[in-house]
């Protein structure tokens, strides 16, 4: 089933200079009682994002108007912790077609490339000139080129590339998804598992 | 090249369907575990592709994060998650599979109730929408969570797309002190490689302290691994692993279970076999551990005090903001520190052990009037063990109540959660913000320490009540 081909991004870009943010803070548990994949946005960094009583937090970066964008930027070791992919859901659903940050988890990373977000890992260098880039001009454009594998910070033409496997690559550039192609190779898998010994 | 394997290689390259050049492999899953919350949408992708589950009979689905942990034999009050219970029942019953719902005896926590039941078996590749399924790997299996996409993916064909890991490999020698638990030794590890020490790596546990360790003990560990960042933890069955396994309701019999057996006998790292990463610790170093922060790598010794920031790695506005939700200062001492809640369970420390473990502190004494205590046991097995063996008389006379099955206050998905505010000693894996509860502060520890923080209302060695009872 296919999801929104990701090809040149060009947006501003919303900082989260925080380490280890996980994914209990990217949605926590008690939002993940839905059975259909939508309006998870509106809970996305719930409890950073709100009081208690529902009303906004005002220093938080989501609530502040100065900042928007497709790209969400964060500390070292992002999307860590639970499973959930309702976080990558979140990030989606609230508007951001990208995540920036100088490492990803594991399963986050997997997550956001199997619904067409793209996670871009920078060198920890590069990582704080965006963050110094965003503090000293909020509408700061970064251009993110996935054919080039390449994320520009337009104003200072400062360039890093980023990894990504090719076969990933091309899924994400025709919003290709893994069970159309794991489906195709049913016969394949009849055989194998056929043979398993066990 | 068939030689030099380390036992993760073996497991993986024997799952292998298709490798795709610098792209992912494709593996093939023997087993499937199922919950409520991660479930829902995937089975919504098949109804949507008009496909079946390729292999019900590999699947199995129980429901456990979302359920509550008193009068499970009522109604689910919360409509929402009365809702997601009832479309995993749907599901299971459309597509054969087999369902432990609630009240079912086979009920539980997913990562308890797998090894129960034989489902879990050493060579085995298995997967679960739940981060915690490395618990497995304390089998020699290669186990680990997954994303919905990814729980779509094997529910239509049985099969999942990742890159290889790197390997690693763990090693702790010599033996461990009175008082330190398989929950102490994997805080420690967490403390040293930090939350992301292991990420991009299938982490092997090897050692005397891990060939000694009980199957609770290494399911313990191993569940732990992706608090490092690791995909997974695996150690190398052996005739503990046998003797667990034996006679389970889906382990092989007969015939079928010596054919196992001598491919389970191959199933441990060659000995020249390289990994990308080891690294080395001396069990008698570890003593009972306690986190003061918001990531479970923030972990201490008992008896020390909480680090300076400048001490510690990673960002020092990071590190403040995490003390300061917690209200501790850098410098405290963790002894002595008021607590108000203690949690013992989990898919950490759910099993019977961790219950034989807690009673020993709590017995014969009563719990301080001031705690609340959720003592929730993995699954309705360990119920009747902790019946049988005579460990409910001792909480019960201790001033404790034992709760019915479920993760319950681990994440905090049902009425189990912890106040704004509140400090709890918690046998479960994370302490992130939140974590069992919106504002709920944790502090995460092995049963013994649980319980003596029960006993005594605070943060409290346990060796102490331990060593009055031996004197």
């Amino acid at each position: 089933m296919a999801y929104d081909k990701f090809n040149i991004l060009k947006s501003t870009a919303v900082p989260l200079p925080i380490e280890n943010v996980d994914t209990d803070q990217i949605i926590p548990a008690r939002f993940l009682k839905a059975t259909e994949r939508k309006g998870f946005g509106d809970n996305l960094f719930r409890d950073w994002r709100y009081h208690p009583d529902n009303t906004p937090k005002e220093h938080f970066v989501l609530n502040n108007p100065v900042y928007s964008g497709k790209i969400l930027v964060g500390g070292k070791n992002f999307g860590s912790g639970s499973s959930r992919e309702h976080a990558a859901w979140a990030i989606y659903d609230y508007g951001f077609r990208a995540v920036v940050s100088s490492f990803f988890a594991d399963i986050f990373r997997n997550n956001c490339l199997n619904i067409g977000v793209l996670p871009v890992q920078v060198s920890p260098e590069f990582l704080q000139k965006i963050f110094q880039a965003i503090e000293e001009d909020p509408e700061t454009t970064f251009e993110i080129s996935l054919p080039d594998q390449t994320i520009t910070i337009l104003s200072t033409r400062a360039q890093e590339t980023f990894d990504i496997n090719d076969y990933k690559k091309e899924n994400m550039l025709n919003g290709f998804d893994d069970i159309d192609y794991l489906l195709n190779m049913e016969d394949e898998i009849r055989r194998f598992t056929n043979e398993l010994p066990i | 090249m068939s030689s030099r394997k380390t036992l993760f290689d073996k497991v993986w390259d024997s799952h292998v369907v298709r490798s795709i050049e610098n792209g992912p492999d494709v593996l093939f899953i023997d087993r499937h575990l199922v919950h409520e919350v991660t479930s829902p949408v995937a089975f919504l992708g098949l109804k949507k592709r008009g496909i079946k589950v390729l292999h019900p009979e590999r699947t199995f689905a129980t429901a456990d994060h979302n359920t509550p942990t008193i009068n499970q034999h009522l109604p689910v009050q919360d409509p929402l998650s009365a809702n997601q219970l009832k479309a995993l029942e749907e599901n299971a019953a459309e597509h054969n599979i087999p369902y432990w719902g609630l009240g079912h005896e086979k009920n539980g926590i997913v990562h308890v109730i797998g090894p129960e039941a034989g489902i879990t078996v050493p060579g085995a590749t298995i997967v679960c929408g739940d981060s915690h399924t490395s618990t497995h790997g304390a089998f020699g299996a290669i186990a680990f969570g997954i994303g919905t996409s990814e729980v779509e993916m094997v529910l239509s064909t049985q099969c999942i797309m990742q890159p290889k890991p790197k390997r690693m490999r763990i090693n702790i020698h010599g033996q461990l002190n009175r008082a330190v638990t398989p929950k102490d030794v994997a805080l420690f590890i967490i403390s040293r490689l930090t939350t992301s020490g292991a990420t991009g790596y299938f982490v092997e546990y090897a050692g005397d302290v891990f060939r000694t360790m009980s199957m609770e003990g290494r399911m313990t560990v191993c569940n732990l691994s992706i608090e490092m960042g690791a995909r997974g933890g695996i150690i190398a069955p052996d005739e503990k692993t046998f003797a667990y396994i034996k006679d389970r309701e889906y382990t092989p019999k007969g015939t079928d279970w010596e054919q196992a057996m001598s491919y389970w006998a191959t199933l441990k790292t060659d000995k020249d076999a390289i990994f990308d990463k080891e690294v080395t610790f001396n069990g008698s170093d570890i003593e009972p551990m306690i986190t003061y922060g918001t990531n479970p790598g923030m972990g201490i010794g008992i008896s020390n005090d909480i680090p300076h920031a400048e001490t510690v790695q990673g960002g020092v506005s990071t590190y403040k903001k995490s003390l300061e939700y917690m209200d501790f200062k850098e410098g405290d001492a963790m002894l002595g520190k008021k607590i108000d809640f203690v949690f013992l369970g989990s898919c950490t420390n759910g099993r019977i052990e961790d219950f034989r473990a807690f009673a020993e502190i709590v017995k014969g004494r009563k719990k301080a009037p001031h705690v609340t205590a959720w003592l929730v046991p993995g699954s309705h097995r360990v119920e009747e063990a902790i019946r049988q063996e005579g460990i409910l008389e001792i909480l019960t006379e201790a001033g404790f109540e034992l709760r019915e099955p479920g993760c319950s206050a681990c994440l905090a998905m049902n009425d189990d959660k912890i106040p704004a505010g509140k400090y709890a000693v918690s046998t479960s894996n994370r302490n992130f913000e939140g974590r069992q509860g919106p504002g709920a502060r944790t502090l995460l520890a092995s049963p013994l320490v649980a319980a003596a923080a029960a006993v005594t209302g605070k943060v409290t060695d346990p060796r102490e009540l331990m060593a009055l009872e031996t004197v």
